[in-house]
């Protein structure tokens, strides 16, 4: 069944647009800087934009920030809200059920698939915008520096696993958020721990829109009303009133990844955020099954 | 095959389904009828194990319904009310995936039995192009298909012929007729009596949720012990058949009689030319409006007369008027249940008993 899902999802248009979307906006934001050569003074605007005309390699990360608050959430939802209450009003998710296929393996076949999805799309700007980053936004000036003595270029090549040993000194002078510098392997590590930490982040989105799919038969319904519970969080997090339940908020610690960035990274935030996401989507998931299970198909 | 015991399921305050007990057996065409809203898709959802009983059991190929549906529903095929598929991919992936995403699905045999699926629906032709361009009767054969794919012991259709053609009903009838000499048991709900009549062995009929009739066709289509006679000389034959007539209408007889072919005999031999000579049978839909409430008149007006009429004179035969043998021609109305009716033509008002005639080639 999980081969299934993977196969549907594979063949949607719909999916590819999305990660096609989410993957152009930090192509345009990189193309707007390379042309003007200005970016937002440090502390304003998105993460890691005020430094990546100075370091290229760092752009993956600006690119995570981008579409953090709003593109990636959106594509979650509206893939993870169509998942049960899709099938329901097309009509195929009784034709499944009677197949049979279990509802509880059903559930966990489209958790899979949305999981797949959000990976997938996270992998894919990540991806792009290193390529961007380097391509368009050219190599940091340290790099460069740094290449000179080994007198090998080849430290810019694009694509993670492409890049030579040599170019690791070459990358060495890449800065953290703390000043402190990284190395080009250290770099990879924390973009990989910050694209898990996005991903896990956007699993309980997910949960939520899952959970609704089961209880509605729109699609678009459950989809916005995930996304409804999102904003809300978002409002409550900045609201000084509301710091009784801020520890609690699914959004509270979404931007806890930038401190893989710090030197050392700041694990604090980083584990309650993974922490409250495995609620969200143990609890979430929990409410899903129990509804989807005993429920009436109708549809 | 399917037995469900005081079947019961509430929607909120509403009894969609009340205290059913169906009993359907192996090798029958079972034929639910009922008008829209009396319960049908419900109950046929409840086989399936997508909605849940309030109380009451059913039992499916002898297994628990749903406890054990797992383990039956390989071995049957269902059509829920409209086909549905993925519209964005072809017929034939349509049919791969669901076939896939069920247990134990063998992918050696997958191509070979999505492809004699096709081809027993009529859609081996089938080309590459996406379900969403599909017609509706197109849309209908794939569904059947996808019922076949698993070479299912049981068939569960509910209204299969919804969006054909007719010469879609016909195809789909002889296929029907087809999988049932080799084995295989249908069940099939319908608001259509037509149909019902021209294809299966058992009907139960719904009303306002509650089973109000089950029984074999051919019983509940018994010869009433009249005759329906049309001659050349009904005088004569009137008085010839003296006190056995009960009603007449120009040349049409209706007599009291056990044995046409004596009844036939007997005007033979008084020299009375006789066109047509045949048992009357109530018709099916004589018996559903006998049955189901006074409100349910979605069936067709009552009253539904033809007789039949033949070139060749002194035809004794009630052969014409077996349920299946697709002619329309049938019986005169129970003169009990509604004395006034025998005189009202085939006016072909009654939506429901159009079809038949239509699926006529």
């Amino acid at each position: 069944m999980i081969a299934v899902e993977l196969f549907k999802l594979v063949r949607r248009l719909r999916t590819w647009m999305s990660i096609a979307t989410i993957c152009a906006l930090p192509l345009v934001v990189a193309i707007f800087i390379a042309v003007t050569h200005l970016e937002p003074p440090p502390g304003q605007g998105s993460a890691f934009l005020s430094a990546v005309l100075n370091e290229g390699q760092l752009y993956p990360a600006a690119a995570l920030a981008l579409v953090l608050p709003v593109f990636l959430p959106v594509a979650v939802a509206v893939i993870a809200g169509d998942s049960i209450a899709g099938e329901a009003s097309a009509g195929t998710l009784r034709y499944l059920l009677a197949r049979p296929v279990g509802r509880t393996r059903l559930l966990i076949a489209k958790l899979v698939s949305i999981t797949a999805f959000t990976t997938l799309s996270v992998v894919a700007v990540t991806v792009t915008s290193y390529a961007t980053g380097v391509l368009i936004l050219g190599p940091s000036r340290a790099a460069a520096v740094g290449t000179a003595p080994g007198g090998i270029s080849s430290s810019i090549a694009p694509g993670v696993g492409g890049a030579p040993t040599a170019g690791l000194q070459a990358g060495a002078a890449i800065t953290s958020l703390s000043g402190a510098p990284l190395t080009f392997i250290e770099l990879i590590e924390r973009v990989l721990g910050a694209m898990a930490f996005i991903s896990v982040s956007m699993l309980g989105v997910a949960a939520i829109a899952l959970f609704l799919s089961t209880i509605m038969d729109s699609a678009l319904g459950a989809a916005l009303g995930a996304l409804a519970a999102l904003i809300a969080s978002e409002v409550l997090v900045t609201l000084n009133a509301a710091s009784a339940v801020q520890p609690y908020l699914p959004t509270r610690y979404w931007l806890a990844w930038i401190d893989f960035f710090r030197q050392p990274i700041f694990w604090r935030d980083i584990q309650r955020g993974f922490a409250i996401q495995a609620v969200y989507v143990v609890v979430f998931l929990a409410a899903a099954w129990a509804n989807f299970a005993t429920k009436d198909v109708t549809t | 095959m399917i037995t469900t015991q005081e079947l019961t399921k509430r929607f909120g305050r509403v009894e969609a389904v009340r205290q059913v007990s169906l009993d359907v057996r192996e090798g029958d065409r079972y034929g639910l009828l009922g008008p829209n809203g009396s319960g049908k898709t419900t109950l046929v959802r409840m086989l399936l194990g997508l909605v849940y009983a309030t109380s009451g059991s059913i039992t499916v190929l002898g297994e628990p319904i749903p406890r054990r549906a797992s383990r039956v529903l390989p071995d049957i095929g269902s059509l829920i009310e409209q086909p549905a598929a993925y519209p964005h991919l072809s017929g034939r992936a349509n049919l791969r995936l669901l076939d896939a995403a069920g247990p134990h699905s063998t992918r050696r045999t997958r191509r070979r039995r999505v492809n004699e699926a096709l081809e027993e629906v009529g859609l081996a032709g089938i080309d590459t192009r996406p379900v969403r361009a599909y017609s509706l009767g197109m849309r209908q054969r794939l569904g059947l298909a996808a019922a076949l794919v698993r070479r299912p012991r049981l068939l569960i259709l509910d209204e299969p012929t919804n969006g054909l053609d007719p010469r879609g009903i016909r195809d789909m009838r002889d296929l029907l007729l087809r999988l049932n000499a080799d084995g295989v048991t249908i069940f099939l709900s319908s608001h259509l009596l037509p149909e019902v009549s021209a294809l299966c062995t058992r009907v139960g009929v719904l009303d306002a949720g509650r089973l109000v009739l089950q029984d074999q066709l051919a019983d509940l289509q018994k010869p009433t012990g009249r005759v329906l006679v049309s001659c050349d000389e009904p005088e004569r034959a009137v008085s010839i058949l003296d006190g056995l007539v009960e009603r007449r209408d120009g040349a049409d007889l209706v007599v009291r009689s056990a044995d046409p072919a004596e009844l036939n005999a007997r005007l033979v031999a008084a020299d009375v030319r006789v066109r047509a000579l045949a048992q009357e049978r109530r018709a099916l839909e004589e018996i559903v409006l006998a049955v189901t409430g006074a409100g349910s008149d979605q069936f067709g007006v009552p009253g539904h007369e033809a007789v039949v009429s033949s070139p060749a004179p002194a035809v004794a035969t009630d052969s014409a008027l077996a349920p299946d043998s697709g002619s329309d021609s049938a019986a005169v109305p129970d003169l009990a249940s509604a004395p006034d009716s025998g005189s009202v033509p085939d006016s072909g008002s009654a939506l429901d008993s159009d079809s038949d005639s239509e699926a006529a080639p």
